[in-house]
């Protein structure tokens, strides 16, 4: 019986909850449901080209639908017993074969315009590379030598409800893409394994990331902001979890970013000289593994049966640190393990391994090695 | 009743036809590409030399490369930057290296931003024409190209991104048992 | 072995074999079809069962009840189930069951081939569904399955997925081939092209379709097959292939596909609107000629599928114009009917519902589809829930609503049995309410900027998502309350008249309710 009550309950909770759901947005704006206008010229073009054809649509679906649910109305058996008899009429089909075709081309005058505008081939002041990979995005800026990979920075546990989630659940990145505003940005858009598809709905662009493959688009952003996007080509399992986030800034500010970003990269480098102690990389090895690792090989290590091996309890984790070292330098062939030699620096890549061997029982079972970004560096040495 | 066999010996026919011209959408679609430009892949130019004339205005070149997914070579223009002058000859090149105690073979895919400058981009020589570039283990090298760009640029582009991806030609299927038994064989 | 020829002889005169041998062994037009009917249907059924799990877990956001893996083998499946197992199977079922009947034929042209061809359908979805319980999971790349992630990255069970595709291909293509050729050779004395009921032409041009496009989704797998095993490299770029290439062949054979979906729904609105506006249908051969341009349309506009590919500007102004024209044939389609209806004798039995919610929800979705060919908006629009809301739109409500309404109207003609009106009434009130919260909020949540394809959502498209799970259970519930009054139906009922219906046309009405086991065995006279 309680039973049957509980389930009464809940299924009344719900029920409130939709009902609140749908006065709450009845009185929301009109903007929560439609597509943004966006923060540069081209956006508002094509959100003014959506709206355009929305209308057109609404006004020739009032005088159809007009006609047919009059249709049901007043030509019912018992208010007509016996139906007309006509059944074609030339000069009445002519016509709505004619008429719609040039509605059509009143849309589509506008709508080509607004693609030729779109299809602008002159360079970019600032070029970035995008780069999708299962499942983050890499930027490269060309002319500032400025490379970074960005993750989603949501906590694991707010994706599986441990916790209550944040404002920009699933729309937040360790790493920001800066740019310029006023100025126009390029991005060249690949991948590096499956393809991808890059989406920024403010600037109206969304283009796929092809491996092999470059395709560009350019943005000019009129105002300073932040925007958000999201991969929309089916990726994989995480494909709903590499988001987009980018920053329109003053120039001053991005010329700021810019140095502050050359100058990380030089202090990366520093790190790699100190000497670690093996809890001091544990630490920083453990929010780099949560980072980089814990889509795959999971939280505790254990990995999925069949498709990403367990690192807990794994021969190469537990005794052949060089072994380990080569997988993350090089990446698994046709696996999806990618090599990280690029994404993480010397002293990260040691962290991390060294996290993965002290962790879940294994610094007991195995050896219980670390790894120091020294070994790192022998290892490039050795290969170049 | 012979009417019926003829109808079904036609629509067999069809059928057949179709599967057949499946495959030779291959073809036909590198031939759409090339007329189109429609992946940005520029082809191996017969007629470059033609485009070797006046020398006309400055434009920059910018060489981008990456590594595919699994491939672990160095892999890197020589200089990622040029102005070059329109319909002159302008030699590259990229250094590559295997990293691997294994022998290899890479092959470059090329494309090109924005895509309508592909058309005036005549290579005489590159290697991403070739069907693999082999490697031995530690092996370096400096991979050659030699390209015009044709005077006939429309004049709004005035930057031209060459891209070149790396990919290692024998990539194995099925990521997943092979990762597997990567880690838990050895 | 002279008993069992005895037999068979006696079958073809006195009427079906016992138990299930008759099933089996069956080469009657009529029981290939009953059988067409009930696989589509235990395959809508699985396939909304996975729908069920997707909007389960798209009810609130955060991973609840299945993982990202799993729900990507989910929504692949689901699309497959529906499209080959679901609305192409229940077609084809129509097809066996109303086309010998209306051109006056006794049976399908080629009856062997008719047993076979629906025979191995049940093995191709045997072997898809099983790959689910295969080592790393059944196909997980979305039903388009873009190389190379349905190539190099995809789970070992690929090579049982592309088996089973060829297979249903198979099927699809024997079942065309017979019903041109019933078509083209058997129609009854009298019976012009032009005076073939519009359903007849609808397959006819849909069996034309499937021809044409069947052999290049066998080709495109094969080229997959090829790359997984043997070493070539159509769309692997490192032999250098190319993965856009094969999106161009899977649209070339995908978007004739969408029509295949949907001509033989035209065919069915037409029939029913006509009954019950008593008045003959208008503009019949403006009808005619729309599902030819229709049909031939769909052969250049396969690109709209790929506007962000990064294509040249020519391309996608000529596959944007191209598409665009498709609205003016579909427009002439959707006044006729409603010229049909005006100045008509209107009554509203089930079928008659169903017909008037597919005239509303499926131009609802053509809508959409119109909005969706704009190019420039199409970069906003592509791959998010607006183009789910757009598809449902139009196979939902509009395939499946239509072949709803078939049921309805031509099972009186099937069973001998009237089915229960107010049930009938009840199931489509439900299915349209259901219909419409579920597909209709995604429209808003898609232009709000959710993608497709995604188990997790950012907190902003939640009240949305919630309403819509809330609306695909109810139209889930309400089809399982549609099967038990096809049971109904079956087991009994008031007993049908041959007219069935006072406004009913055409030569399958001229024959007993239920209809013989041989019908038209001397072919009728057409006037």
């Amino acid at each position: 019986m309680t039973n049957v009550r509980s389930l009464i309950f809940s299924i009344k909770k719900q029920f409130t909850v939709i009902l609140f759901a749908l006065s709450n947005k009845a009185s929301a704006e009109w903007d929560d449901l439609n597509m943004t206008q966006g923060a540069t010229a081209i956006s508002r073009e094509v959100y003014d080209l959506h709206m355009l054809i929305f209308w057109i649509c609404v006004v020739i679906g009032v005088l159809v639908f007009g006609v047919m649910f009059y249709s049901m109305y007043a030509y019912t058996k018992k208010k007509n017993p016996v139906a007309a008899t006509f059944h074609e009429n030339t000069k009445v089909e002519l016509a709505w074969t004619i008429i719609p075709f040039l509605i059509l081309i009143a849309m589509a005058v506008p709508a080509s315009k607004t693609l030729q505008s779109i299809y602008n081939d002159e360079a970019g002041d600032i070029n970035i590379q995008v780069i999708g990979h299962q499942w983050k995005w890499q930027y490269r800026y060309l002319e500032d030598d400025v490379n970074f990979f960005a993750n989603l920075s949501t906590d694991l546990d707010e994706i599986y409800n441990k916790v209550p989630k944040g404002e920009n659940y699933l729309q937040e990145v360790d790493e920001i893409v800066v740019i310029p505003v006023g100025k126009k940005v390029r991005f060249l858009i690949t991948a590096n394994d499956v393809i991808h598809s890059w989406w920024v709905p403010a600037f109206a662009i969304k283009q796929d990331a092809i491996p092999g493959f470059i395709n560009t688009a350019w943005t000019i952003v009129d105002e300073p902001g932040l925007f958000r996007g999201k991969c929309t080509e089916l990726c994989g399992k995480n494909h709903g979890f590499m988001p987009i986030v980018v920053k329109a800034v003053e120039q001053d500010e991005y010329d700021l970013w810019i140095k502050e970003k050359q100058a990380g990269a030089i202090a990366l480098a520093e790190l790699t000289e100190k000497d670690w102690t093996a809890a001091e990389l544990v630490e920083r090895g453990e929010s780099l593994y949560i980072k980089n690792c814990v889509a795959c090989h999971g939280p505790n290590g254990a990995g999925v049966t069949g498709i990403f091996p367990a690192l807990a309890g794994s021969d190469i984790v537990l005794n052949n640190k060089t072994r380990q070292i080569e997988i993350l330098m090089e990446g698994v062939q046709g696996a999806a393990m990618q090599s990280y030699a690029e994404q993480l620096a010397e002293v990260d890549m040691a962290a991390v391994i060294t996290y993965t061997r002290r962790s879940w029982g294994n610094a007991e079972k195995g050896d219980g090695e670390i790894v120091v970004p020294k070994d790192i560096v022998e290892y490039k040495k050795a290969k170049i | 009743m012979g009417n019926k066999r003829k109808t079904i010996l036609k629509l067999s026919a069809a059928v057949a036809g179709m599967y057949l011209f499946s495959f030779l959408l291959v073809p036909l679609y590198d031939v759409f590409c090339d007329i189109t430009g429609l992946n940005g892949k520029v082809a191996q130019s017969t007629n470059a030399e033609s485009s070797i004339s006046v020398e006309g205005r400055e434009i920059s070149l910018q060489f981008i490369s990456h590594n595919n997914a699994g491939m672990p070579w160095v892999f890197k223009p020589s200089k990622k930057v040029s102005k070059i002058k329109t319909g002159t000859l302008y030699e590259a090149t990229f250094y590559a290296k295997n990293t691997t105690d294994k022998m290899m073979t890479g092959r470059a895919v090329n494309s090109v931003a924005p895509s309508n400058a592909k058309d005036y981009i005549k290579k005489i020589e590159c290697f991403c024409f070739a069907e693999g570039i082999e490697l031995m283990p530690g092996e370096e090298i400096l991979l050659p190209i030699k390209m015009v760009v044709d005077n006939e640029l429309p004049k709004n582009i005035k930057n031209i991104v060459l891209s070149y991806t790396i990919f290692d030609s024998n990539i194995e299927h099925s990521i997943t048992m092979d990762h597997d038994s990567d880690l838990a064989g050895s | 072995m002279s008993a069992v020829i005895e037999n068979h002889h006696d079958d073809h005169h006195h009427g079906p074999a016992k138990g299930l041998k008759r099933w089996f062994y069956t080469t009657n037009h009529k029981d290939i079809g009953t059988l067409y009917l009930w696989f589509s249907f235990a395959m809508f059924l699985i396939g909304g069962a996975m729908a069920m799990i997707i909007r389960a877990e798209l009810f609130q956001p955060g991973m609840q009840i299945v993982e990202p893996e799993f729900y990507n083998q989910m929504i692949t499946l689901h699309g497959l189930i529906m499209i080959f197992g679901g609305v192409m199977p229940a077609f084809v079922g129509l097809a066996n069951w109303l086309v010998p009947m209306m051109i006056g034929a006794p049976d399908m042209a080629l009856p062997r081939m008719n047993n076979l061809s629906f025979w191995i359908l049940p093995f191709a979805f045997f072997i898809l569904l099983s790959s689910l319980f295969m080592e790393g999971g059944a196909p997980n790349f979305g039903w388009t399955f873009y190389a190379p992630l349905s190539t190099t990255y995809a789970p070992p069970s690929t090579t049982f997925f592309i088996f089973s595709v060829h297979i249903m291909g198979a099927s699809s293509i024997m079942g065309s081939i017979n019903v041109i050729v019933t078509i083209m050779n058997m129609r009854a004395p009298g019976m012009g092209l032009m005076k073939m009921p519009l359903f007849v032409w609808s397959w006819l041009i849909t069996a034309y379709l499937l021809i044409a496009v069947m052999p290049v989704l066998a080709g495109a797998v094969t080229m997959m097959l090829m790359d997984i095993h043997f070493g070539t490299s159509f769309f692997n770029a490192a032999g250098g292939g190319d993965p856009v290439l094969f999106q161009h062949i899977f649209w070339f054979f995908g978007h004739p596909e969408v029509y295949i979906m949907i001509l033989p729904a035209f065919g069915i609105v037409s029939h029913i609107i006509e009954t019950f506006s008593r008045k003959q249908l208008f503009g019949y051969s403006s009808m005619v000629w729309a599902m030819l341009s229709i049909a031939i349309l769909s052969f250049v506009v396969w690109a709209h599928h790929m506007f962000t590919v990064g294509m040249p500007l020519a391309a996608e102004l000529f596959f944007m114009w191209s598409t665009m024209l498709i609205a003016v044939p579909t427009g002439v389609k959707v006044f006729n009917w409603i010229a049909t209806m005006f100045r008509g004798s209107i009554t509203f039995e089930t079928p008659m519902l169903f017909a008037c919610a597919f005239v509303v929800l499926f131009t609802l979705g053509g809508f959409s589809g119109l909005m969706l060919a704009i190019t420039p908006a199409d970069f906003q629009y592509h791959d998010t829930y607006f183009v789910v809301a757009h598809f449902h739109y139009v196979l939902v409500p509009g395939a499946i609503f239509s072949i709803m309404a078939a049921v309805y109207y031509w099972i009186p003609k099937w069973t001998g049995n009237m089915y229960d009106e107010r049930l009938g009434k009840l199931h489509f009130w439900l299915s349209f309410v259901g219909v419409n919260v579920t597909f209709f909020p995604q429209h808003f949540i898609g232009l709000a900027g959710m993608p497709r394809r995604v188990p997790d959502y950012a907190l902003q498209f939640a009240d949305w998502n919630m309403v819509s799970t809330a609306g695909a259970f109810l139209f889930g519930f309400s089809q399982v309350f549609f099967l038990f009054i096809v049971i109904k139906t079956v087991v009994g009922g008031k007993k049908a008249t041959a007219q069935v219906w006072e406004g009913a046309r055409g030569l399958e009405w001229t024959v007993d309710s239920p209809a013989p086991y041989h019908t038209f065995t001397t072919p009728p006279k057409v006037s």
